[in-house]
């Protein structure tokens, strides 16, 4: 069971899409994963033949938990899993409550009741006896437990709940562990929004761009020259080759989630968008493949038209760096000893101190902002 | 094309891209984007589905012109004549 984000503690497996014998090769989608992201299809990470489904349907597992055997073509066994560290689950595995029924005194119940309460954890002091005298007697405590059972499916929590959780989780594990540190600068956008709008005029509808794809661009060609702000932070900084961009998608029913835009650097802006116009709409459906929920290596959150100017984000472990940009709005702008009004973006960079320092923070963002006056150049 | 269908048929694209909205009690001078919470995304997203469905192109000068319900109808009707 792969984890799809430091919050996941836990997935069931919906749906197997393969069975032993079949053939896999690396990015097919094997099994749908119930989380509390929505249903994830899972995809497998190595080539060869399954050999072995360890895992039932409908079976909850903690995350690290070993799903299937795919022999390799030299009958070399992997474990698909093998890469995933569990230290999550031993971290936070719940001790289930086991509730010990006391009989406090002065509660008349027959001996099947009681021993009947005792075993579906029923506390005796809030069932009403039927029998003489006010007895609790069998037939009280099975319809205490009827009771009991129909409130626990009342509880059942629903999707944006779950998703609550999932981000208060991530979010607390983050503020308590992540000594942060924040920058801030302001870029001028009148060329960027410029070049943009050209840009459109030679596009058809379909194929129009929105400005984020720039600015995502712009970070990831800024993470070339400071590569120590795309990584994982776990007993120290661990580089990622790949820029990968975590982008924050807000659902309308509350609640983000944070798809994966693989290898930004390498995406010509028109490729970037189209991977925006596929991702956006899966995350707000949530139907999300487990490599685009797990394999971020850091996160832009983009407030977009309308909203305030300035986002400090907090940071998405085992991530290193969030860069945040506000709205676009019109501000007095000093350039040359003269005064003039421009549209402004503003733009933050939270970091993980441990991974950084405010220099290198500082770098990349004045990359990112030298990138936006040279659009053309993205 | 009338009036009605073309409210019609952009209530129905916006409940697509909103599905948890009443489009349907929108007024004629709310902002739409503003009253159903729809970002630039699903914005171009709209105006991607006006031009398919409705064979509107919008071109990006004309945002403006397209914001609220009755702006939006007289927009198309223009376009359509």
């Amino acid at each position: 069971m792969p984890s799809l984000g430091a919050d996941m503690e836990a997935g069931t497996l919906c749906e197997w899409l393969v069975k032993p014998g079949d053939k896999v090769k690396r990015g097919d989608i094997i099994a749908v994963v119930d989380t509390q992201k929505g249903l994830i299809d899972i995809e497998v990470f190595d080539e060869g033949t399954i050999s072995e489904l360890l895992i039932k349907e409908n079976e909850k597992v903690p995350v690290g938990t070993v799903m299937a055997f795919i022999s390799s073509d030299k009958e070399r066994i992997i474990e698909k899993e093998e890469k995933i560290p569990a230290k999550s689950i031993a971290e936070k595995k719940e001790i289930e409550k086991i509730i010990v029924a006391e009989i406090p005194h002065g509660i008349k119940a027959s001996t099947l009741a009681k021993k009947m309460a005792a075993e579906k954890g029923i506390d005796l002091t809030t069932v009403k006896g039927s029998g003489e005298g006010g007895a609790i007697t069998k037939k009280d405590v099975e319809q205490a437990i009827v009771e009991k059972i129909a409130s626990k499916e009342e509880k059942k929590i629903t999707a944006s709940e779950s998703i609550r959780m999932a981000v208060a989780s991530a979010m607390s594990k983050s503020n308590r562990e992540i000594p942060h540190y924040y920058l801030e600068t302001k870029v001028d956008m009148s060329k960027a929004l410029a070049w943009l709008s050209e840009a459109n005029k030679q596009r058809s509808v379909k194929k129009r761009l929105l400005p984020v794809v720039v600015l995502l661009k712009a970070v990831a060609k800024a993470l070339t020259e400071e590569p120590d702000l795309n990584g994982y932070w776990d007993n120290g900084l661990q580089q990622k080759k790949d820029i990968n961009i975590g982008f924050v998608v807000s659902l309308r029913t509350g609640g983000v989630m944070i798809p994966a835009i693989h290898n930004v650097d390498k995406k010509t802006i028109d490729e970037l968008m189209a991977s925006m116009n596929d991702i956006i709409p899966r995350a707000r459906t949530m139907k999300l493949r487990s490599s685009e929920l797990s394999e971020s290596t850091i996160t832009v959150t983009n407030l977009g038209e309308g909203n305030v100017e300035t986002v400090y984000g907090v940071i998405y472990p085992p991530q290193v760096a969030i860069v945040g940009f506000g709205s676009i709005t019109d501000q007095p702008w000093a350039e040359m000893g003269m005064l003039d009004v421009r549209p402004v973006l503003t733009i933050t960079l939270s970091a993980d101190h441990r991974a950084t320092d405010g220099a290198t923070g500082s770098r990349f963002l004045m990359a990112v902002k030298n990138y936006l006056q040279k659009p053309e150049s993205l | 094309m009338t009036e009605e269908e073309i409210k019609k048929t952009i209530f129905k694209l916006l409940k697509q891209i909103a599905p948890d909205t009443e489009p349907e009690q929108l007024q004629p001078d709310d902002n739409i984007r503003l009253k159903l919470e729809i970002d630039s995304f699903d914005a171009l997203r709209f105006i991607v589905e006006l031009d398919e469905q409705l064979g509107v192109e919008t071109p990006e000068q004309d945002y403006g012109k397209i914001a609220t319900l009755r702006s939006l109808v007289n927009y198309i009707m223009e376009k359509k004549k």
